[in-house]
Parts: structure tokens; C-alpha cells; sequence
């Protein structure tokens, strides 16, 4: 029973939602909001989980002394964050709480984005070696791509029509591919949910 | 270890230096970098530009702070663009952390022109789970956003008169750096086909231009390169053309070390070989 009455409600639930995509009429318009407005609440519903579960390990973690201080400052900045931004004038630019997320989190997010930089040169370094055909092809490839943003002078313009070449038909050939390949196996995944035969997102007794 | 061998296995904080000083090198010696437009940019360009004033467009600043300093000066050129021409801008996130400097931006933005929140653009905020804004969009703007990221009920804007959902814009303009940029052409452009135009990170944009042959979208700002493209096209330059030294240098490094790292390698198998 436990498992039945999710399938039948998948079931019903799918196959209403494939028929209303076909149908354009307000009633369908009406049905497909409500439905979405449902995915919304309940996806809020995992918010409060997730934050249980946050707070729950950091709590823990501060009983180790060797992770006690990350999850410290982890916890200090959270609790910070949630009671600088409980009013709706905490969305001011002069508040504190925008003013914590200015100056700490868009520079913390940006610097850790930006040490990128130094990791693709090592990875690039030691990745882009011309050991096989392809791997050569590859590395000619990346090479092509990459040399478009220095400045070559008359050679530019070759290379741009170069760049413009591998983008627009052997990268797209294979994208395309990948893309549908993904795309079918979505298809086939849906239909086997809907009709109960991939029972696996019901987890397990 | 032969030379050619220690060629090939630099101490990688050799290149972490090397890229620090490259990175160094702009800030000091100002130059500029020559950069062609291509035309996946000059029709998001031309998009906006041949709107009339009063015209409405969706903005989305779909993207969180790591992504701003590829993404930010295409949000500033276009929000420049639209509030010069007196366009109406409907703006919308879907990054949770982005929704603070997307207000940032558009507020700096629009105090230069002297444009109103309500009367000249509407600024939505953030709701949890793209595909369903976006489904939601299509179908009814207040359903998803009954008020705006400042309280106010939509309906009592003056900017969303007659502007019930996506369809009812000309177009829409999705700067992103993640799987959103998907979800506007699945959702958005696959099921209520409107215009459709994103800006993405430069790692990015080789998985989308094959919408663009497909029709499925009509522009694409690649990276800080169609950043700094727009910003010459719109003739409002922030750091776009700013960044594209810094780029062009350290790409430079790296290709150098890529050269080094195969020269290393054919030198050391010809020397076994023999």
C-alpha cells in the first residue's frame, strides 16, 4: 500500500500533465499553474530539512576540535546572516545585512572563483600533451581557442574564422548529439516513472 | 632528471606565480587589447536597439557573485542601453545569491538615468526553482511574483500595465552562469516561444551555439570577449574592455606553458628513442 498509492499518483498525475501540454485552453492554463504552484510549496517544504540537517552537523562537527573552528565561523555567520535579514528592510542596500553581503560574500564567492585561474593553468600544463592522435587533435583544438583572445595582427581574422568553424560544426555535431542522447534517456526515464516500472525515487523499506 | 624531463614537470607553484604576475601586469602598465564583434553579439545589440521607447524586455541576472566579473559588465551594458533608449526592463532572478547585486547593479544603473522602480522597470527578485518561474512566467507574471522584491503588488505598477506574462514582452535577455540558461531555452523559448537571448560565462558558451543555428535563441554574449564586444557596440564601457588584458595574458601564459610542457615531451621520447 505504501508503495502503491505513490505510483497510481505518479501515474494519474503524468499522464494529466502530458495531456494538459497538448490542450491549450484556460482550464489547462488554470491546471498547469496550480500544479506548479504545488511543485513551489512543496520544494519549501525541503527547505527547513536541509537547514535542520546544516545546523545539526555543524553542532556536531564543533565537538571535534580539528573542525571546531570552521564550524564555528560557519554557524557564527549563518545565525548572523538569518537575524541581519529577517525585515524587509534588510533588503536596503545601507542595512547590515546587505552590507555583510557585499563586503563578505560577493568578494569570498569571487576570489574562490577566480583561484580557477591557477588551477586550469597547472591542469592545462599537464594535461595538454600531444601523446596520442587524440589527443594532439585536442590539444590543437583547445590551442585554436584559447590564442583567439591575444592579438596576432592579420592572423586574427584567420583564427576568428577558425574559432567560429570548430564552434558552429564539429563541437556543435557533438553537442547536438550528446543533447539528444540526453534528451531520449530523460523521455525514457519519465515514461518508465510515470508507468511504475523505475520505482527507485520511492527509496527503499 | 634530463632537462627536457624537468620541462615537463614544472613544480606547479612555478606556474601559480607566473600567472600572479601576469595578472599583476595590467593593473600597472595600462593597454588595450584590439576585440573584433561577432555576430552573436551584435544581434543581442540590435535586439535592444531597434526597440522603441516604451517597449518591454525581460532581464534576467541569473548568476551569483563568483560569475560577476565576466558577467556583470553585460548587465551593466545592457541596463545602460535599455534605460538611454527608455525602455521598460522587467528583472528577474534565479540564482539565490545574485538577487542582493542584482539590485545593486540596476539601482546604480537606474539613478544615472533618473529611472524609476514601478514606472520605468520592475525589479521581481528571487523565487526557488527556475523551470517553474519560468513556466510560471509564461502563463501569469503575479503568480510566481505578487509583489516585487520591494513589496509592492504588481498590479498597482504603473511599468506592468498590459504586461501579463513572457508573451507579452518583446523578448528576453538571460544572463546566466549555470544550468538556467538550459531552462530558458527548454521551458522558456521551447514551450511559449518568445525571443530569446542569453550571455554565459566564457567555459559555457561552446554548449550553446548550437541554439543559435537551431533558432532556439537569436544572441549570445560569450564570456568577458562578448562583454567587452557589447560594450564597444553600446558605446558603454565598464570593465569589460577593462578585463580583456588581463585575459589575453594569461592566456598567453598558459599556451606558453603548454608549448613548454610538449616540447619537454618530444624532446624527452627523441632522446629515449635513441
Amino acid at each position: 500500500m505504501r508503495k502503491q498509492i505513490p505510483i497510481y499518483f505518479v501515474l494519474v498525475s503524468g499522464i494529466v500533465m502530458i495531456i494538459q501540454y497538448f490542450v491549450p485552453s484556460e482550464e489547462s492554463e488554470w491546471l498547469f499553474t496550480y500544479a506548479n504552484d504545488w511543485v513551489i510549496v512543496i520544494g519549501i517544504y525541503a527547505l527547513p530539512l536541509g537547514i535542520y540537517s546544516l545546523v545539526k552537523a555543524e553542532f556536531k562537527k564543533l565537538k571535534n576540535p580539528g573542525e571546531a573552528f570552521y564550524a564555528g565561523v560557519l554557524l557564527f555567520g549563518y545565525f548572523i546572516m538569518v537575524f541581519t535579514g529577517l525585515t524587509r528592510a534588510s533588503r536596503e542596500a545601507a542595512s547590515l545585512h546587505m552590507v555583510l553581503f557585499n563586503n563578505i560574500l560577493i568578494p569570498i564567492q569571487a576570489t574562490i572563483f577566480s583561484l580557477l585561474a591557477f588551477y586550469i593553468a597547472s591542469a592545462a600544463y599537464r594535461a595538454f600533451r600531444a601523446r596520442t592522435i587524440l589527443a594532439t587533435i585536442l590539444l590543437l583544438t583547445a590551442f585554436i581557442i584559447m590564442i583567439r583572445l591575444i592579438p596576432l595582427g592579420p592572423l586574427s581574422e584567420l583564427n576568428q574564422w577558425l574559432v567560429t568553424k570548430i564552434l558552429t560544426i564539429p563541437n556543435m555535431a557533438a553537442k547536438r548529439a550528446i543533447t539528444m542522447g540526453v534528451g531520449l534517456g530523460v523521455i525514457a526515464t519519465c515514461i518508465k516513472i510515470i508507468l511504475g516500472i523505475e520505482r527507485t525515487y520511492l527509496g527503499h523499506d | 632528471m634530463t632537462f627536457w624531463e624537468k620541462l615537463m614537470n614544472l613544480d606547479r607553484r612555478w606556474i601559480y606565480l607566473c600567472i600572479f604576475i601576469v595578472v599583476i601586469i595590467p593593473a600597472i602598465i595600462s593597454f588595450k587589447v584590439p576585440v573584433s564583434t561577432t555576430p552573436e553579439v551584435k544581434k543581442v545589440f540590435n535586439f535592444i536597439d531597434e526597440m522603441q521607447p516604451g517597449d518591454h524586455f525581460y532581464l534576467g541576472i541569473d548568476y551569483d557573485p563568483s560569475a560577476l566579473a565576466e558577467l556583470d559588465p553585460m548587465t551593466y551594458a545592457i541596463l545602460n542601453q535599455a534605460f538611454s533608449k527608455d525602455l521598460k526592463v522587467i528583472i528577474g532572478c534565479l540564482s539565490q545569491f545574485g538577487v542582493g547585486m542584482a539590485e545593486l547593479r540596476l539601482s546604480e544603473v537606474a539613478a544615472i538615468y533618473g529611472k524609476e522602480s514601478g514606472i520605468d522597470y520592475c525589479f521581481l527578485g528571487y523565487r526557488p526553482y527556475p523551470a517553474i518561474v519560468i513556466l510560471t512566467m509564461g502563463v501569469d507574471f503575479r503568480v510566481t511574483f505578487p509583489l516585487d522584491y520591494y513589496g509592492v503588488p504588481l498590479d498597482s505598477l504603473e511599468v506592468m500595465n498590459g504586461i501579463r506574462n513572457l508573451m507579452d514582452v518583446k523578448g528576453v535577455v538571460d544572463i546566466t552562469a549555470g544550468n538556467v540558461a538550459d531552462m530558458w531555452i527548454t521551458y522558456g523559448n521551447g514551450r511559449f516561444g518568445f525571443p530569446l537571448a542569453i550571455g554565459v560565462t566564457g567555459v559555457m558558451s561552446a554548449d550553446y551555439y548550437q541554439y543559435l543555428q537551431s533558432g532556439q535563441i537569436f544572441g549570445l554574449i560569450p564570456g568577458i570577449k562578448g562583454a567587452a564586444e557589447y560594450e564597444i557596440l553600446s558605446g558603454f564601457e565598464t570593465t569589460g574592455l577593462q578585463s580583456i588584458p588581463y585575459q589575453t595574458l594569461a592566456h598567453a601564459v598558459i599556451l606558453l606553458f603548454i608549448i613548454i610542457s610538449n616540447v619537454g615531451y618530444f624532446a624527452a621520447r627523441r632522446k629515449k628513442g635513441r
